[in-house]
């Protein structure tokens, strides 16, 4: 009887369910649509069997159609297939931005915590004064120096954005550093290296990775914003900050359709990542 | 120089609340102690100080002479001290298999090496090879703590700290786990502080068994 009483209380209740329902669905659908989206900016480039910056102003401005399902631009150019190629711009500089993003603030945060003490407190200080810096501005001052360079966007959002993967990593290594494995180590001989590589870097990974993936949309965002700004890249070269950036003229002309896809794919591509970034961050949660 | 690990009276507060006072406690090479108290008393404490884990609030505490370093920053094994602790599951990482926790004591050796090493430990604390590609939470707490001690021994220390380490075991696994210290200290002269609130049990392994309770008034009186 008791274990019944027991067993029933262990079980979820009718709301409990119902979230953890919902966030499941959430995560299915902001994977699914985040692999309808990667589809379309890989494959629609790869068969449009057209090249994106070709110009033809017989047909320029032309509103939605079944030849052009998203229309074109003042030149001319096929607006559902250039969508494509500036969404895989967009999306390539926000995950290699991530990496970079992610690289750095592990081994900072990492190795900030593992040696502790006047190190420890000198890194804190500095990503405190990153932070308080506004990150665009940052990101604009590092851009402007270096202009249309995708390396420098990249750099721009890497080095104002790994403080938060470091504190996020700093805070889990400092939960491990008194773990008793970690203690054990020691004892055996272990040197600092050697336990960063074998514990602190491995045991903070699935943080890391969730801290990078709930990073993307910001960094989709940020060199949206750089380009523009005119900040980023060419204006030949498309990505969803480029096309944004042609749609201010073209709205006034009443081209409508030049400003209705790119913003709204850059919204559902911040809204899916950020989707399954939720997902990966319960399951993680979940598990610890 | 003596080949002892020693502390002389140590002593230990935790914000002000006094832990240990005035501890002196010495563990020859090649002996066994026992050390007993009721929980709380301090004696993991005392094991935390004498492995360089915690700093001594007050005295000193040496290995074979030599001031006692806090583990990362010595270099190497330092004089040897290696500790069991009490719960298997804490002290081992859950991302490794227990052949890597095992080969974690092998310290820098070639790769053949210290795989031969491993299997030969495994064997002699009696886990099965089939065992030695799980991960801890496939194995039972009493498995886990054998490839503890597995890891320890691989390190060949001058001396072992077990705190409460046969606390969560069965009386097979302590009797069995007992046996292989014991041989350790006959065969290499590694010296065993056993702590335990367990007497019959600290009576049974220890050549001698004294509580902390004994060690203070001791050291006060001198």
């Amino acid at each position: 009887m008791s274990s019944t009483v027991e067993a029933a209380d262990l079980r979820l209740t009718g709301p409990a369910v119902r979230r953890r329902g919902l966030r499941a669905a959430g995560t299915i659908l902001g994977v699914a649509v985040l692999v309808l989206i990667a589809s379309y900016a890989v494959f629609v480039p790869m068969l449009a069997g057209t090249d994106e910056k070709l110009t033809d102003f017989s047909s320029a401005r032309l509103p939605p159609s079944a030849a052009h399902p998203f229309g074109t631009d003042h030149a001319g150019r096929d607006l559902f297939i250039r969508l494509a190629s500036g969404l895989r711009v967009s999306l390539l500089i926000a995950v290699l931005c991530a990496l970079a993003s992610m690289g750095l603030g592990m081994l900072i945060g990492a190795v900030s915590a593992a040696l502790g003490g006047r190190t420890d407190r000198i890194v804190m200080r500095v990503v405190d004064g990153i932070n308080a810096v506004p990150h665009l501005l940052l990101g604009v001052v590092i851009v402007a120096m270096f202009r249309g360079s995708v390396t420098a966007i990249i750099a721009s959002i890497a080095l104002t954005h790994w403080t938060q993967v470091a504190r996020i990593v700093r805070a889990e290594v400092l939960s491990l550093r008194s773990r008793e494995y970690v203690e054990a180590a020691y004892l055996l001989g272990s040197t600092r290296r050697e336990v960063l590589r074998r514990h602190f870097l491995p045991g903070t990974l699935a943080q890391g990775v969730v801290a990078t993936v709930m990073l993307l949309p910001h960094a989709i965002w940020h060199e949206s914003t750089l380009s523009f700004l005119g900040l980023g890249l060419s204006p030949d070269q498309a990505s969803l900050g480029t096309l944004l950036k042609e749609a201010q003229s073209e709205v006034m002309l009443g081209g409508w359709w030049a400003l209705v896809f790119p913003a709204l794919l850059l919204l559902v591509t911040t809204l899916a990542v950020a989707a399954c970034g939720k997902g990966l961050l319960s399951r993680t949660e979940g598990r610890q | 120089m003596p080949a002892e690990l020693s502390a002389v009276n140590a002593g230990f507060s935790y914000g002000g609340t006094p832990v240990l006072r005035n501890v002196t406690i010495s563990v020859p090479a090649g002996g066994q102690i026992g050390l007993t108290g009721p929980s709380g008393s301090g004696k993991t404490t005392l094991a935390r100080i004498l492995a360089g884990l915690l700093p001594a609030g007050e005295g000193t505490v040496t290995c074979n002479g030599q001031p006692v370093q806090r583990p990362w920053k010595q270099k190497g094994h330092g004089c040897g001290i290696a500790m069991l602790f009490q719960s298997p599951r804490a002290s081992c990482s859950p991302r490794l298999t227990l052949r890597q926790i095992i080969a974690e004591g092998a310290g820098r050796t070639s790769r053949g090496g210290r795989a031969r090493r491993v299997e030969q430990l495994a064997a002699q604390v009696q886990l099965t090879p089939d065992l030695l590609d799980r991960y801890p939470s496939e194995v039972s707490d009493g498995q886990l703590q054998r490839a503890c001690l597995a890891r320890s021994l691989a390190a060949e220390p001058g001396y072992l700290i077990c705190d409460e380490a046969t606390a969560m075991l069965d009386a097979a696994t302590t009797a069995s786990l007992v046996r292989v210290i014991s041989s350790e200290v006959e065969s290499r002269g590694m010296g065993v502080l056993a702590l335990s609130h367990d007497r019959p049990l600290l009576e049974a392994w220890c050549t001698s068994v004294t509580s902390l309770a004994a060690l203070s008034a001791a050291s006060g009186e001198r």
